[in-house]
């Protein structure tokens, strides 16, 4: 049982932290762009865009933090672009979301070859330093992890304890409703999508500058819909969702650990997440209803 | 500029370059059949990658198992491998939406993944030829499709896709399966109270769809490789989606975006071969494309100005 212990041990809660944390940010994300009516499947490609940003920002600049503000600009681009192609062109929502990861691959690995010489990964840049706090269970992090608790929490408070999220579930819910009782719908739905790709931008920030400091090919590898099974996983609230990402970041952070112990073929562990993604639709997708019926709206 | 005419040049120079845009164009026009076919039932299906991963596998499969059979027993054995393999891997997200209410893009996507690690694990380690590529053995010669435009690897894959855009076409315009799926696709309510059995509908283009993108795997590897080899997909579901879509979502538009996303691909090799432009450049332009389709009130725009463009 000694290998057991290897594995289940209090590196592994900090580890699940750590792997939570890109979900988390993208699972935030795509609550705000759903709850005002938007599907956002281009989370994905909004990371890998993020993250390669987010390492081309530090490389230049020598400063990880201007490459953290280079990777929500970038996710906040193309949230801005998903919301220009969805809201004001009434564009298929999952065509225009696939388009953005379609991009996403291309132009990270493009990008990378024309900077680096290398499609499959960039130079090594200066990655956020890790804060150490004195709880030992928690473990040593970069402040995008402690950042991730203050902003699943910001998000409840936003979206159910004031009036711009009243607005914001409003629009999302009924949209005619909230026109008639004066509500700008484009806008709130304009802000919510842009705001909903910078999340998912510290989300790719957080896989390659506070994780591995180089950006690597298709390094999100799925998460952007694994976050949005945790979104849906906790019901289109913030911190069910924050719940849902940490149980998917453990399950990756196990995943890293039994492959480094080397017992079953890498492919079968590799695959676990995904597995384990499509476990928990099939056991809750039918049990939660969506805050929208995602119709584009028209307005009269 | 450089680049493009090295492009153009791989692409349609010469018959060596015209046999390789066909033969990059035969799995992306499976693929795009394959998504078309669930889009019309209004299922975005976003794993015809993995599907066509798993027919790939499963046709080599058979392949490698036979050699003693007569080829008109083993090509079919294959395909028919092939396509069971993906509408197998289909059945899967087709059930979770179905009954678990589970949204088939994310499903789909998932199942890639593990399409992708279950066949890496495979030509890796029970089915893997000696030596240190990842790769099976060579498929018996008996279960080969001919290459038909020596000596670019051009085969009668191609072949069996075109008549599959054809017969695809016919299914959704003249039958009551097509008529249904586009009735599930186009309106789910109405069409459940004009008494389809919409579930049932979805299941069977799905399970369709699958099919097909299995079948691009198996003329990938009877045809082009002859065995499977790890990898050998650059991304033919992706491309297949976005020629499903610049095709205005119609068999036949499909066929031409092919041959043009085809050319892309073969000129892009030569291209990259000359120039080092990389062929990521491709899902670029593929995404750019995607943006413009994905908005009807563009389309409309441009065939109010003359360009016949129809989304569904």
């Amino acid at each position: 049982m000694a290998t057991l212990l290897d594995v289940m041990n209090v590196g592994l809660f900090a580890a699940t932290l750590r792997m939570a944390t890109p979900i988390t940010f993208s699972s935030l994300g795509g609550i705000f762009s759903e709850r005002a009516g938007i599907i956002n499947v281009g989370l994905e490609g909004m990371m890998l865009t993020s993250a390669f940003v987010g390492v081309v920002g530090s490389y230049y600049t020598c400063n990880p933090w201007l490459g953290v503000l280079a990777s929500v600009l970038a996710g906040g681009l193309l949230g801005l672009l998903h919301a220009l192609l969805t809201v004001k062109f009434r564009g298929d929502q999952i065509v225009s979301g696939t388009g953005i990861n379609i991009f996403a691959m291309g132009f990270t690995a493009y990008m990378c070859q024309i900077i680096y010489g290398s499609r499959g990964a960039s130079a090594t840049v200066t990655g956020l330093e890790e804060i150490p706090i004195p709880i030992p269970i928690i473990g040593n992090h970069t402040p995008l992890v402690y950042f991730m608790f203050a902003i699943a929490v910001l998000s409840h408070i936003v979206l159910f304890k004031t009036p711009i999220g009243l607005r914001i579930r409003a629009v999302g819910e009924r949209p005619a409703a909230a026109d008639t009782a004066g509500i700008d719908v484009y806008r709130i739905k304009y802000i919510c999508v842009t705001v909903s790709g910078m999340l998912a931008g510290l989300g790719g920030a957080f896989l390659s500058l506070g994780h591995l400091n180089l950006f690597a090919w298709g390094m999100t590898g799925g998460r952007g819909f694994i976050a949005l099974a945790a979104m849906i996983f906790g019901s289109w609230m913030p911190l069910g969702a924050f719940g849902a990402s940490l149980l998917f970041g453990f399950a990756d952070a196990l995943q890293m650990r039994l492959q480094a112990l080397g017992l079953l073929p890498p492919q079968f562990i590799l695959a676990i997440p995904y597995i384990l993604t499509i476990a928990f639709l099939i056991g809750f997708a039918r049990k939660v209803t969506p805050p929208s019926d995602y119709k584009p709206y028209l307005k009269e | 500029m450089n680049a493009y005419s090295a492009m153009i040049k791989g692409a349609f120079g010469d018959v060596f370059g015209i046999g390789q845009t066909l033969t990059q164009a035969s799995p992306i026009l499976f693929t795009a059949l394959a998504f078309l076919l669930a889009f019309k039932c209004g299922l975005f299906n976003i794993g015809t990658e993995g599907q066509l991963l798993i027919g790939a596998f499963a046709t080599a499969l058979v392949g490698i198992s036979f050699h003693e059979l007569p080829a008109f027993i083993h090509v079919p054995m294959a395909l028919l491998a092939g396509a069971s393999a993906g509408g197998l891997w289909s059945f899967i997200p087709a059930v979770l939406k179905t009954r678990f209410g589970a949204h088939e893009v994310i499903t789909t996507m998932m199942l890639n993944y593990v399409a992708l690690y279950l066949t890496g694990y495979m030509v890796n380690y029970p089915y893997k030829a000696p030596g240190w590529v990842s790769q099976t053995v060579p498929i018996g010669k008996s279960a080969e499709l001919p290459r038909i435009l020596q000596p670019t690897q051009l085969s009668a894959s191609i072949v069996i896709a075109v008549l599959l855009a054809g017969i695809l076409q016919y299914v959704l315009r003249r039958t009551t399966l097509g008529y249904n799926v586009r009735a599930v696709g186009s309106n789910l309510s109405v069409a459940e109270s004009g008494g389809i059995n919409t579930k049932r509908i979805m299941i069977i283009s799905l399970v369709l769809s699958g099919a097909i993108a299995g079948l691009g795997g198996s003329g990938e590897i009877m045809g082009v490789h002859r065995r499977f080899i790890e990898g050998f997909s650059p991304g033919y579901g992706w491309d297949g989606l976005a020629v499903a879509l610049v095709g205005g979502l119609h068999p036949i538009g499909a066929l031409l975006a092919a041959v043009l996303f085809g050319a892309i691909r073969s000129g892009g090799m030569v291209m990259t071969r000359i120039t080092g432009v990389p062929l990521d450049l491709i899902n670029v332009l593929q995404s750019l494309v995607i943006f413009f389709v994905a908005v009807p009130m563009l389309a409309r725009l441009l065939k109010r100005r003359g360009f016949k463009w129809r989304l569904s």
